[in-house]
């Protein structure tokens, strides 16, 4: 790996404004016999449209470039399937390419397709992201997904991608949360959380009402993690439409929706967390050079960095989408997030190497209450409320689409439309689901800057998508 | 019969003997619950690849005769000169120049501990490790990275000394034929097919 030089650290400096103008998705389920990927794109593709009152057709007459994300070719076992989304979308012959950077992907494909609005190649930009999971039983789902570690070196060992990552939680587990019974409660508080929070919402594959208890005793997948500790298998599709600011004003003309200021920033790590070499703890700026130096002794064992228990790849991540936001503390700039909790303990892990929390108080996020939309303690709300989609492991992992959900559940609450595309009855049926009779409403009041985290694997990627109404932008923005 | 595809190397081509796909019919996917109209068909596939170790196949044929090995960064101008890495790497990763292979074998039965592990009770398919699969990241002595395998006896901490072990009856040439147990395990406590010591050059 690299050792830093200025260039490696230089903020990036966008040519030109982006923003983004829509966003849609399909629902999230476990399996589609009945649809073809292409309906699950066109479903989310017809949601943005409608966002801003166009028809699909009308939307198309605006876009340049598409860049459309899938994680697994062979979970659909279709080679090149961004050429047939892209043929069923009637948008041949635009330029269009297919990324893929495992979990990441969705947001890897926003940061592609912020980039080229930034750069004048484009005016408007198709971001489409989807997955396929049911194609093939959950045994050999987990080998293909498998596939994604190191195909010699990780991979044969079990070909169960939880084991690689959990051996991550393991020291997480055992060095930050001192495997103490009160940190594995807390942990099950996140998923207690993320189901209830997909209860609310009609796209949700997993909406449940749990208890800590039931996620205690839910099976052992790999100690500590139990099965309702672990993000879902799923498919389905999400979409973002991406303009420059005369663009953008042009398509939301008379339209509830108001363009969104985005930024989009990227890390990485080694794909074997075998590798990863011991660095000193690059900062952010509410850090001090200082106040790592005695780590080890506070949390034993803690003596190597990132280790098995930090994300470089979010920490970079977040060290150039803070440097082009003029976010200094996200905790106070920001007013909702949606991270990547694949895992209840990666979601932890996630609070420190954004600096939401200092590495080593990842739980004082949880336990302080400002994880909720509504701070359960002091009933007033959440400081800064986090997966109110439901996240990862309440709302949805089609892998390719995660990104670009978690896009379109931070925007739709800075455009204050979190209510009508979460509570309408019409939506819910058409989903044939029931919306609960206590339903409440989590749209976050003044809500006008957020993050969404998407996150590869065991952090080989991460990317880090910041919106914020254009009229509540930080000063210092380029 | 069909045999089982293989493959040999002579004047750097691949010869193939042996059946490399079968076919097997696809099958109707129905709706039970609408009439059984048609969803869908099952695709089979069974397919062999070739895979290339490359540059790493020494490592992997190493570990059938009870080795581990592992390569150092000997380049003088490098930054990391002397590094060693295992996973073995085939080149530097900072100055991309052709790593050397080092036998870390004595190092690992001396200097080995686990730095994380995980006890998985679960496995995708075509896995062939027993269940629960005993996953331990080890720390050894002086190389810089961390190997992932699995123990094969007892249960793993944090700290623990282990020993590594050998498939050296019957390999398979992957990355399985290498494993641990605490140190102080008995030979009788092996796993078929492992042991302890180096059984050729």
């Amino acid at each position: 790996m690299i050792r830093f030089s200025s260039d490696h650290l230089k903020i990036p400096c966008m040519k030109r404004p982006v923003y983004l103008v829509a966003a849609g998705q399909s629902n999230y389920a476990r399996a589609f016999p009945d649809r073809r990927t292409e309906e699950l794109c066109i479903e989310a593709f017809a949601m943005a449209a409608g966002m801003i009152d166009k028809s699909p057709a009308e939307l198309k007459r605006y876009i340049h470039t598409c860049y459309y994300g899938h994680f697994a070719d062979h979970f659909g076992d279709q080679l090149l399937g961004e050429a047939v989304i892209h043929d069923r979308l009637g948008l041949d012959p635009l330029g269009n390419i297919g990324i893929k950077t495992g979990g990441a992907t969705g947001g890897s494909a926003l940061w592609e397709g912020f980039k080229t609005v930034a750069s004048g190649y484009s005016d408007c930009v198709l971001v489409m992201g989807w997955e396929r999971m049911d194609e093939v039983p959950t045994d050999e789902g987990n080998f293909l997904i498998s596939c994604a570690a190191d195909k010699d070196w990780e991979s044969p060992l079990g070909h169960i991608y939880t084991g690689y990552y959990a051996v991550m939680a393991q020291r997480y587990w055992q060095i930050f949360g001192k495997a103490e019974e009160s940190f594995r409660k807390t942990l099950a508080e996140i998923s207690v959380k993320h189901h209830e929070y997909a209860r609310f919402n009609p796209y949700a594959q997993a909406p449940m009402k749990l208890t800590v208890d039931d996620v205690l005793n839910s099976p052992v997948v790999a100690y500590p993690l139990r099965a309702l500790d672990c993000c879902l298998m799923s498919v389905g599709a999400a979409c973002a439409v991406l303009c420059d600011e005369e663009a953008a004003w042009k398509l939301v003309d008379e339209t509830r929706n108001k363009p969104l200021r985005i930024w989009v920033s990227a890390g990485s790590h080694t794909l074997r967390p075998a590798d990863r070499m011991h660095m000193d703890i690059p900062l952010l700026p509410n850090e001090t050079p200082d106040q790592y130096k005695d780590l080890n002794e506070r949390f034993p064992g803690a003596d190597r960095y990132p280790g098995f228990s930090g994300f470089l790849a979010a920490r970079m991540a977040a060290y150039y989408g803070y440097g082009m936001t003029g976010i200094t503390d996200p905790a106070e700039d920001l007013d909702l997030v949606e991270l990547h909790d694949a895992f209840t303990i990666s979601d932890v892990q996630s609070y420190e190497d954004l600096g939401i929390r200092p590495y080593g108080y990842g739980r004082d996020y949880v336990e302080s209450g400002d994880c909720y939309h509504t701070n359960p303690f002091s009933g007033q709300p959440g400081k800064l409320p986090s997966n109110i989609s439901g996240g990862l492991l309440g709302c949805m992992h089609a892998v390719g689409a995660t990104g670009i959900m978690q896009v379109f559940e931070v925007a739709v609450q800075i455009w204050n439309r979190w209510e009508e595309y979460h509570g309408d009855e019409k939506i819910w049926r058409s989903f044939a689901r029931d919306k609960p009779e206590d339903w409440t409403n989590l749209q976050v009041r003044n809500a006008k800057r957020g993050m969404a985290i998407s996150h590869a694997g065991v952090g080989s990627h991460v990317t880090a998508t910041i919106l914020m109404d254009p009229d509540h932008c930080i000063g210092g923005d380029p | 019969m069909n045999k089982f595809a293989q493959a040999y190397v002579e004047n750097d081509r691949y010869r193939l003997t042996g059946v490399f796909h079968h076919l097997t019919a696809h099958t109707p996917i129905r709706d039970r619950d609408d009439g059984w109209k048609l969803l869908g068909i099952t695709n089979p596939r069974s397919m062999t690849y070739l895979h290339s170790y490359g540059g790493e196949a020494i490592f992997f044929e190493s570990l059938s005769r009870g080795k581990l090995l592992g390569t150092r960064c000997d380049q003088e101008d490098c930054e990391s000169q002397g590094m060693i890495y295992l996973p073995f790497r085939i080149h530097c990763p900072d100055c991309l120049g052709r790593c050397s292979v080092v036998d870390l074998t004595d190092t690992a039965r001396v200097g080995a501990r686990i730095y994380t592990y995980m006890i998985c009770e679960r496995a995708g398919a075509f896995s062939l490790l027993e269940k629960p699969i005993k996953f331990i990241n080890v720390a050894i002595d002086g190389v810089a990275t961390i190997l992932m395998s699995y123990l094969s006896v007892g249960r793993p901490s944090i700290g623990m000394r282990v020993i590594p072990i050998f498939r050296t009856n019957d390999p398979t040439y992957t990355i399985t034929d290498l494993s641990w147990v605490p140190e102080g395990t008995l030979a009788e406590a092996l796993p078929d097919g492992f042991n302890f010591r180096t059984t050729g050059p």
